[in-house]
C-alpha cells in the first residue's frame, strides 16, 4: 500500500490558507477547549451518577436527585454546554482571524 | 462551496413559514380527527387516517424534492440551515427504539434504563468536539470520503464501507420491524404486509431525491413525533397533578411510586419477574442488594452508545450539509436539543403509566379490568401477549406480580391505558411511524451512498457519469430496502435486540480511525486500517461467539463451576437443538471431567466480576467479566485506539503533504489541500 499516492494536486487550494505559527496557537486553544468539554462530558456523563446512591436520599420536587441527574440533570448539562461550546469556538476562530469567509 | 446555489432559492427563504404552516396544519388534523372520534367514526378509520395521511405527506414531500444533481442527491446542495438540520439529525437519529422502546425500558427497568438516556444524548458531545466541524471542513459526501482521503485511499475505504454496511444493515432491519409492529397494530394486517407497506413508504421519500429529500421529510417528521409524544405527556400530567409540565411534575408521580411499591411488597406481593429494586434506585442486583456487576454494565452501556453515536454513519453524514463549519457546530447543539425534547419527556411518559397502572389495576379483580387491557391481549411476534395477566396464585385478584406488560407497548398503550381518547393513540402510532421511517429512510441512504459512491465509482469505476452513478445509487436503495425487509419479515422481532450491537459495531470500528485521523497528525495509512479491522473484528466475533455459542465461550473464558451451571442452563432451554442439549447433558452427567477453560485465566481477572452466563432470547448468553454482549464495544474502542498508536509508532510517519491536509481540515478557513487529487469530488 504506497503511503501516498502521486498526482497534482486540485486547483482549488495549493497552499495554506492561514500561515503556520497561527495556525499552531489556534490549534492549541482549540485542544484546550476540546479537553474541556471532554472532562465536562465525562463527569456528566459518568462521574456524578458513581455517587446515585449516595444522592438518591435528597429529594427535590419529588425527585430522588441521583435519579434526577440521570434522568434530566445530566442532559441539561450536555446541552448548556454544546451551545456554549458552540459559541467558544466561534470567538476563537475570530481571535485567531481564521473563521470562514461570510 | 461551489455547489451551493445561493438563498434564492425561494423553498430556502421560506423554510419558517413553510413549516409554521404545517405545523398548524398537522394540529387542525388532529382536532378534526377528534372531532370526527366524538361524531362517532370507528377507531378503525380513525387509525386509517392518521397512518395514511401522514405516509402521504412524506411522499409528497419526497416526490417534490426529487432531484438529479449529484450534490443535492448526497448533501441536499448543502445549504441546510442549522436549526433545520438539528431538527432532521433529531429524527435521523430517534428510531423506533427512542419513541417506542424507550419509555418502555424505563418503565421496565426503572433506574437502569437511564442508561439509554444518558447514553443517546452524551453522544452528541464527542460528535460536536471531536468530528462534526472537521468532517464538515472535509466537505465532500460520506464518511469512507474521509477515511479513503486521510488514509490512502481503497485500503482504509473499503474497511470502512465494510463496517458501515454492517452496523447501518443490523440497525434498518430493526426499524423496519417497527414500521411492521405499528402497522400490524394499526392497520389489521400481517406482520409480513406490514412491513412491506412500510417499506413502501420508506422508499417514496428516499428514491428520488436522496439526501434533499430525505433532509426536508425528516423534518416534517420530527414535528409530527414530537407533538406525539409530548401531547399525551402532558395530558397525563394534567391528569395526574393538574400541571400541564410532565417534565417537573413526575417528580410526584415517582414519589407515590415507591409508596405504592413499598405497600406491595409489605403486604407480601411479588414484584414481575426481573425487578427486584425501587423504581428509582441505582446498581441493584438479583438480591435487591447493590451489585458491582450492575453498575459496571450500567456505566459500560452508557459507554458503547455515547461512542457509537459518535461513529455512525448516518448520524455523521448529516453534517456534511450544512452551509459552513460554523453552522455544523450550532447544528449539532441544536440536534441535541431537539433529542433532549423527547429524552427527557420519556422518564416521566414511563413514571405517569407505572403510576396509573399501579393505581387502576393492581389489587382488581381480573374478571372487570377496563376495556383496554384486552384491546392490548393480542399475540406479540415474541410469542406472548402485549399485556399478560398471569394470576400466579389463582386468586382472582391482579397483584403485582401478575400484571406483565411488554415494554414495546408502553408507550402505545398508554393512551388508552390513561383513558385518553383514540385519537390520541392514533397520534402516537403515527409518532411512532414517524420515528421508525425517518431513521430507516436516513439509514438506506447511508446504505446506499457507500456502496454507489464510495464502491462503484470511487473503487471500482472512477469515469461514471453522474446520471449513471445517480441511477445505480436508486437501484442500490432498492435491491438493500428489499433485502432489509426480507430478513426482517423473515425473522421478525427477535432481531430487535441488534439495535445496540450496531452501536457496539460503529463505535469499535470507525470511531477511533475517525477521531485519531484529526487530532493525531502522525496516524498512519497503516495504523488507522489495522485499528479499525481489530476494533470491528473483536467486537463483532466477541458478539456472535458470546451470542449465539454461549457455552463455547464459557468453555473458553470461564472456571468450572461456571461452565457447569451454563451447561446446565443449555441442557433446560426449551428451543435449543437436540444436538446442542444433548452434548450440554453429557457436559453436566460428566461433571467432574469438567475443566477450566484455556483461557479462564483471562475471564477471573477481576475477582469481583467473574465471567457468567445469562439466559436470554431463549439462549445461554455468555458475559466476559460479566459484561452483557449489548456492551460488547467496551472491548474493541480501547483496542482500536491502542492499535492505531502503536502502529503509528512502527510505521513511516505521513507525507508532509498529508500534515498539510490534516491542517487544513483543523482550520475553518481556506479550501483543502487533498494528498490524492483523485479523492476530490467535483
Amino acid at each position: 500500500m504506497p503511503l501516498v499516492e502521486s498526482g497534482p494536486e486540485p486547483e482549488s487550494a495549493t497552499s495554506a490558507a492561514v500561515d503556520p505559527e497561527i495556525a499552531k496557537a489556534y490549534w492549541k486553544k482549540t485542544s484546550n477547549l476540546m479537553w474541556l468539554v471532554l472532562a465536562i462530558w465525562f463527569i456528566a456523563g459518568f462521574g456524578v451518577h458513581l455517587f446515585a446512591q449516595t444522592l438518591n436520599p435528597i429529594h427535590i420536587f419529588g425527585f430522588p436527585l441521583g435519579f434526577y441527574m440521570a434522568a434530566q440533570g445530566s442532559l441539561i448539562v450536555f446541552v448548556v454546554t454544546l451551545f456554549w461550546f458552540a459559541k467558544r469556538q466561534n470567538e476563537i476562530d475570530e481571535e485567531f482571524g481564521v473563521q470562514e469567509d461570510a | 462551496m461551489a455547489d451551493t446555489t445561493g438563498a434564492k432559492d425561494p423553498f430556502i427563504a421560506n423554510l419558517n413559514k413553510i413549516y409554521i404552516g404545517y405545523t398548524g396544519g398537522f394540529m387542525f388534523f388532529v382536532v378534526c380527527l377528534a372531532i370526527l372520534e366524538q361524531m362517532g367514526v370507528p377507531d378503525r378509520i380513525i387509525g386509517y387516517l392518521f397512518v395514511f395521511l401522514t405516509i402521504g405527506v412524506y411522499a409528497y414531500i419526497g416526490i417534490i424534492s426529487r432531484t438529479q444533481v449529484v450534490s443535492e442527491y448526497y448533501v441536499a446542495g448543502r445549504r441546510v440551515p442549522a436549526i433545520y438540520n438539528g431538527m432532521a439529525t433529531g429524527s435521523d437519529w430517534m428510531s423506533a427504539a427512542s419513541f417506542i422502546g424507550m419509555a418502555g425500558s424505563l418503565y421496565a427497568l426503572g433506574y437502569g434504563g437511564l442508561a439509554f438516556i444518558l447514553g443517546w444524548t452524551g453522544g452528541y458531545m464527542l460528535v460536536a468536539i471531536l468530528l462534526a466541524p472537521y468532517l464538515r471542513k472535509f466537505g465532500q459526501y460520506t464518511v469512507p470520503d474521509f477515511l479513503g482521503a486521510r488514509f490512502g485511499g481503497n485500503w482504509a475505504r473499503g474497511i470502512g464501507v465494510i463496517v458501515l454496511i454492517t452496523a447501518s444493515f443490523v440497525y434498518v432491519v430493526a426499524q423496519i420491524v417497527g414500521v411492521g409492529i405499528i402497522t400490524q397494530r394499526f392497520l389489521e394486517v400481517s406482520f409480513t404486509t406490514a412491513v412491506f407497506l412500510g417499506l413502501a413508504g420508506i422508499l417514496v421519500c428516499s428514491m428520488l431525491g436522496g439526501m434533499r429529500a430525505v433532509t426536508w421529510t425528516q423534518v416534517a417528521q420530527y414535528i409530527i413525533l414530537i407533538i406525539a409524544y409530548l401531547i399525551p405527556a402532558i395530558l397525563m400530567s394534567m391528569k395526574i397533578s393538574g400541571v400541564p409540565i410532565p417534565q417537573l411534575m413526575y417528580g410526584l408521580a415517582l414519589e407515590r411510586i415507591e409508596v405504592l411499591e413499598q405497600g406491595f411488597r409489605a403486604a407480601g406481593m411479588v414484584p414481575p419477574p426481573g425487578v427486584t429494586g425501587f423504581h428509582t434506585s441505582p446498581f441493584v442486583g438479583a438480591n435487591g442488594q447493590f451489585s458491582l456487576n450492575a453498575a459496571v454494565n450500567f456505566f459500560a452501556l452508557i459507554f458503547c452508545l455515547m461512542v457509537g453515536t459518535a461513529a455512525l454513519p448516518h448520524v455523521l453524514m448529516r453534517y456534511f450539509t450544512t452551509p459552513s463549519v460554523r453552522e455544523a457546530r450550532a447544528s449539532v447543539a441544536w440536534s441535541l436539543f431537539f433529542i433532549f425534547l423527547l429524552y427527557f419527556t420519556a422518564p416521566a411518559y414511563a413514571a405517569f403509566g407505572k403510576l396509573e397502572i399501579y393505581q387502576t389495576v393492581i389489587g382488581q379483580p381480573i374478571a372487570n379490568l377496563p376495556e383496554w387491557i384486552k384491546n392490548w391481549q393480542i399475540i406479540s411476534p415474541y410469542g406472548t401477549p402485549w399485556v399478560n395477566i398471569v394470576d400466579v396464585n389463582r386468586d382472582g385478584i391482579v397483584q403485582w406480580g401478575d400484571f406483565r406488560i411488554h415494554p414495546d407497548v408502553v408507550v402505545l398503550a398508554t393512551p388508552e391505558i390513561a383513558g385518553l381518547p383514540y385519537v390520541i393513540a392514533g397520534l402516537v402510532a403515527a409518532g411512532g411511524l414517524a420515528a421508525a421511517l425517518s431513521t430507516a429512510d436516513g439509514l438506506l441512504l447511508a446504505l446506499a451512498n457507500a456502496l454507489s459512491h464510495d464502491v462503484y465509482y470511487k473503487m471500482i469505476n472512477r469515469d461514471a457519469p453522474t446520471a449513471r452513478r445517480l441511477m445505480i445509487s436508486r437501484v442500490l436503495l432498492l435491491i438493500v430496502a428489499l433485502l432489509a425487509a426480507w430478513t426482517a419479515g423473515s425473522m421478525g422481532a427477535d432481531i430487535l435486540f441488534l439495535v445496540a450491537w450496531a452501536f457496539s459495531i460503529a463505535a469499535a470500528g470507525l470511531f477511533a480511525a475517525l477521531v485519531m485521523g484529526v487530532w493525531y497528525k502522525k496516524t498512519t495509512n497503516a495504523a488507522a486500517c489495522w485499528g479499525m479491522a481489530v476494533g470491528y473484528l473483536v467486537t463483532f466475533c466477541y458478539l456472535i461467539w458470546s451470542e449465539f455459542y454461549g457455552l463455547h465461550f464459557m468453555q473458553t473464558f470461564a472456571t468450572k463451576e461456571a461452565i457447569l451451571r451454563a451447561a446446565t442452563a443449555t441442557a433446560a432451554l426449551p428451543l435449543a437443538t437436540v444436538e446442542l442439549k444433548a452434548y450440554a447433558a453429557g457436559l453436566v452427567a460428566n461433571a467432574s471431567e469438567i475443566k477450566d477453560g484455556s483461557v479462564a485465566w483471562l475471564g477471573s481477572l477481576w475477582s469481583g466480576l467473574p465471567s457468567d452466563h445469562v439466559v436470554l432470547r431463549g439462549r445461554v448468553v455468555g458475559r466476559l467479566w460479566g459484561l452483557n454482549n449489548i456492551s460488547g464495544g467496551i472491548f474493541g474502542v480501547p483496542l482500536s485506539f491502542l492499535t492505531i498508536y502503536l502502529v503509528s509508532k512502527f510505521t513511516t510517519a505521513p507525507s508532509l503533504a498529508m500534515q498539510n491536509f490534516v491542517e487544513d481540515i483543523r482550520i475553518p478557513r481556506g479550501g483543502v489541500r487533498l494528498v490524492d487529487r483523485r479523492e476530490a469530488v467535483q
